[in-house]
């Protein structure tokens, strides 16, 4: 297999005296989809922020692209090409959808020299996008606050998608989601992992998970229960560990020979 | 599957109803200012009309007030967007128009250097008040409370000391022949004034040496900052990407910051914007009078911030026009001189200021609602 896009080698990151990732490795290669499950609290936002440059590690390395990388803020891992919907979902009610969707990453025109923001280009752009995914918007000038909870979830999907270049990273976006919009946006992981876009997608849902996962890692308590291939795991043992790990002994067993 | 389901979505909805034009009309920020400015001229041109008010001395004289309010009130609704507060724009007024004296006047300065060197000092304390409130996580409204005091309690301390009185004069007289001087205190268009007097349009001298001049010869400078500053404002505001950002800020700091958007910078930014626009108030006014005084600018923040509200911004950030807030100031303006013209007591002023201040946070909640869709 190729060298993996990005690498993170014993993530720790602790919150004053909350250990809330105690030693974490995953890796992620291009055009795979890598599924992040685990228990509530079991640190897989913490984890993802510290992908994404929201956190910094307290110790531990990341090597994107095969070099270490030091993510001072979310800009700089945006402007590597690492895009996320987070758990709650980064969007202000009171600004319309297009200036959401660009937030952060506004298209710019020069007019007489001066940089302007290109509203023409963001409105066309975020409704072609919304539309892909599904959603019929009033218009781009809709504020994200008169949106329902699912339509703000597929507006965050859709920004990551178009800004996520090389790593895409879902923080459980489909648990608002309907059924059309659920299956719209597997049918998405699976179409940019195709692309050859990572994939990190957390969610609950064992069935989405083997749906479009490649490789499935299991948190619990901010270590890693281990990394299982497509195939190498039944659904039934996925569904067991997510569980916090009551049957860990013997799930370490079965799981033991693919860390 | 995906594919069919997206096409039947991509025809157009029939669950959106049409908003209506007046719904689609009242969330725009600068509504509570449109209504209040016709509301306001109505009222005026109905019950003050011969008052004086609406020739050509008195239109300069509610103009250059409503420019005073305009000044402040662009920075004061920029920073407040962005989400957050300047309560010590007042003390800084005072106290830059304190420094312009004491450079030019005491130090025998250059004009123009006073000028330069009170900018660079005034917008120095404006990112202080930046750094310290995004750096420290707490309200600004506290961080410049202390400002507020320690900014007045300068301007009242440094003339005693250094001339033993609180009003220091001679400024016009410093600024004779300096070339900075006059971006702040001069007047423009004369000619189109001379011009309109020869015609008979504006009222002119009858007698004196000044006879067949216009009493009013020209339009303060004053003013062309107010309209120059209400442009950029909302020009940067609504057709950049800092504009966005500025939005962003103040919607929610850490979604914004989660998206990219360099919040801390943004904000300090802000702070300085309106420490600029202080002193541009205050520069304005030292050379008007020709003196600086320790009581300058006293409660001119929370006027500043009147202005904002009547013009449509929220208190709590994220929403707000600039054009609102320059028709906040226009009222503002209108009423005072308005009041003043027509014989009114000038107490009663601060009642109307309470009174709409009150209805506008009241129409700004409900149009807020509107928005969010919380009904
Ligand atoms: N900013 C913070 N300060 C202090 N503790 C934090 C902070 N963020 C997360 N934690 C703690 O870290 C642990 C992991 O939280 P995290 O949000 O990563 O869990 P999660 O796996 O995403 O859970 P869920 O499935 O509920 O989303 C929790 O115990 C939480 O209390
Ligand atoms: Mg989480």
């Amino acid at each position: 297999m190729s060298d993996p896009i990005i690498q993170m080698k014993d993530i720790q990151k602790h919150f004053g005296r909350v250990i809330a990732l105690a030693g974490v490795s995953v890796d992620v290669h291009a055009g795979e989809c890598h599924c992040l499950l685990g228990d509530n609290g079991a640190g897989k936002s913490t984890f993802i922020k510290t992908m994404s440059g929201v956190h910094k590690p307290t110790s531990g390395e990341i090597i994107f692209e095969g070099k270490p990388m030091d993510f001072a803020d979310p800009r700089d891992a945006m402007e590597a090409g690492i895009a996320t919907v987070h758990q709650h979902l980064a969007m202000i009610p009171l600004m319309s959808v297009s200036r959401n969707f660009f937030m952060g990453n506004e298209p710019v025109k020069k007019i007489m020299g001066l940089p302007f923001f290109d509203h023409e280009k963001a409105n066309t752009t975020t409704m072609e996008a919304m539309k892909k995914m599904g959603i019929n918007l009033r218009g781009p000038d809709q504020a994200v606050g008169t949106l329902s909870g699912g339509e703000r979830q597929t507006v965050a999907i859709s920004r990551a998608v178009h800004f996520g270049a090389k790593v895409l990273i879902l923080d459980e976006p489909t648990s608002a989601l309907g059924v059309r919009q659920t299956s719209n946006v597997l049918a998405t992981i699976d179409k940019v992992r195709k692309q050859g876009v990572a994939v990190v997608f957390i969610t609950h849902n064992v069935r989405h998970a083997l749906a479009v996962g490649d490789r499935f890692t299991v948190l619990n308590r901010g270590k890693t229960l281990g990394t299982a291939g497509k195939g190498e795991i039944t659904p039934e043992e996925l569904q067991d560990m997510m569980a916090g790990g009551q049957e860990m002994a013997q799930l370490e067993g079965s799981l033991g020979g693919t860390v | 599957m995906a594919d069919t389901a997206q096409n039947d979505a991509a025809s157009t909805d029939e669950r959106v109803k049409e908003i209506s034009p007046l719904r689609k009309a009242l969330i725009r920020p600068e509504l509570g200012g449109i209504v209040g400015t016709v509301a306001v001229f109505t009222f005026f041109l109905l019950f003050a009309f011969d008052s004086g008010m609406f020739n050509s001395q008195g239109v300069i004289n509610w103009s250059t007030v409503s420019a005073q309010f305009m000044i402040i009130a662009v920075g004061a609704c920029l920073l407040m967007i962005a989400g957050e507060f300047d309560l010590s724009v007042g003390s800084m007024i005072g106290f830059a128009g304190m420094m312009i004296a004491i450079f030019a006047v005491t130090y025998s300065w250059p004009v123009w250097i006073a000028i330069l060197v009170t900018f660079a000092l005034c917008i120095a304390v404006g990112a202080l008040n930046g750094i310290i409130v995004v750096r420290t996580g707490l309200p600004s409204f506290i961080v410049t409370l202390a400002f507020l005091f320690i900014l007045r309690g300068f301007t009242i301390f440094l003339p005693q000391v250094i001339e033993r009185k609180t009003i220091i004069g001679g400024v016009r007289e410093a600024a004779e022949g300096d070339w900075l001087a006059p971006l702040f205190g001069s007047k423009v268009f004369q000619g189109v004034f001379t011009w309109m007097g020869e015609n008979g349009w504006i009222a002119t001298f009858t007698r004196g040496n000044r006879a067949g001049e216009p009493i009013v010869d020209g339009i303060p400078v004053l003013i062309i900052w107010a309209i120059g500053l209400v442009i950029f404002g909302h020009v940067l505001l609504t057709k950049t990407r800092f504009g966005n950002w500025i939005y962003a800020s103040g919607g929610d700091a850490d979604a914004a910051r989660n998206s990219g958007v360099p919040v801390n910078r943004v904000k300090i930014l802000m702070f300085m914007f309106t420490a600029f626009c202080a002193t541009v108030f205050a520069t304005c006014q030292v050379m008007e009078f020709g003196s600086a005084g320790a009581d300058r600018g006293l409660l001119k923040e929370f006027e500043a911030i009147i202005a904002v509200v009547i013009g449509g911004a929220l208190l709590t950030g994220g929403y707000g026009s600039v054009i609102g807030a320059a028709l906040g100031a226009l009222i503002f303006g209108v009423v005072q001189q308005g009041l003043f013209f027509a014989g009114v007591e000038s107490s009663l002023f601060r009642v109307f200021l309470g009174v709409i201040l009150l209805a506008a946070v009241i129409l700004n909640t409900y149009i807020r609602r509107i928005i969010t869709g919380e009904r």
